[in-house]
């Protein structure tokens, strides 16, 4: 897998690719199937569970990822474009506790385009953030997420040393 | 994700740092805004030098930054100086990154004799 990705701070857009040995088809499955879509969507240590998942245009998607402690963080999706097999414009943002869209929190817009080349097939996404301060505020609860998966290994070094 | 692209003796002092209930509460706040010394010191039931001790403590680790403005002492979050470095792109960089070796991980499980058939092989 080859990956590349930049960041535009001016333009507040950043842009990821990656590129799979699979076929376009088998790619589009990933994000059309919530049971496939919760086995990449979170970390390892905090996985998604997606309650729904409708990918159609004006679908929308809610789920929740799970830590360690049984901790839940809620996010949800809508997609404004869908084009099977290469095409998904969608807005995600943080859910409140019962997993509704929170409007107090920033969202961002996300473009995914797939292209098949000779059965392999190219992922890129971009990503539009409403402002700077919308983008500030997603890389601070980057690294809150960051401090939450610390205090979780703290934890697991805690709970190693007492049974020593 | 911040945390992984630390050198052991960083996070050292970060695990240190985080392992203290009121440190981790004024990273909270200040990530949020930042705060003169003495406004963090009145949120807490103990001393004014205990609490510029947990700061010092902060400040080690790179979570914060202590910096005089006339009279007041004050608290900002490292975030700042996160992004500088780069990391904005890291950690977006690696959220994609992770998820992109996931779904890696779930097409090399397809066998080649089920690749074709929608989502067959994949329910758990």
């Amino acid at each position: 897998m080859t990956v590349e990705s930049t960041i535009d701070r001016s333009a507040l857009s950043v842009t990821f690719t990656a590129e799979f040995d699979a076929p376009i088809d088998r790619v589009w499955q990933v994000w059309e199937d919530a049971r496939q879509l919760e086995r990449w969507w979170g970390p390892p240590t905090y996985p998604a569970t997606f309650p729904q998942h409708d990918l159609r245009v004006g679908g929308e998607a809610r789920y929740y990822m799970t830590g360690p402690e049984g901790d839940k963080y809620h996010g949800w999706m809508r997609f404004d474009e869908v084009d099977e097999p290469g095409h998904i414009r969608f807005i995600d943002g943080f859910g409140d506790d019962n997993g509704e869209p929170d409007d107090t929190m920033p969202v961002t817009r996300s473009v995914v385009t797939l292209t098949e080349v000779d059965g392999r097939t190219r992922m890129q996404i971009d990503s539009l953030y409403a402002s700077v301060e919308d983008l500030d505020k997603v890389i601070a609860m980057g690294f809150q997420e960051g401090m939450t998966l610390a205090m979780g290994q703290i934890e697991e070094v805690l709970a190693t040393t007492l049974k020593r | 994700m911040v945390v992984q692209t630390l050198t052991r003796d960083e996070t050292d002092l970060l695990f240190h740092a985080l392992a203290d209930g009121t440190r981790r509460d004024i990273v909270s706040r200040v990530i949020e805004s930042e705060q003169s010394v003495s406004t963090l010191a009145g949120r807490y039931d103990v001393s004014f030098a205990a609490v510029q001790k947990h700061i010092a403590v902060l400040e080690r680790a790179h979570l914060v930054t202590k910096q005089r403005r006339g009279r007041e002492q004050i608290v900002s979050s490292n975030v700042r100086t996160i992004r500088k470095a780069g990391d904005v792109l890291r950690s977006w960089e690696e959220l994609w990154q992770s998820r992109a070796d996931r779904i890696e991980e779930i097409l090399a499980a397809d066998s080649p004799a089920t690749e074709n058939e929608k989502g067959s092989s994949h329910d758990r």
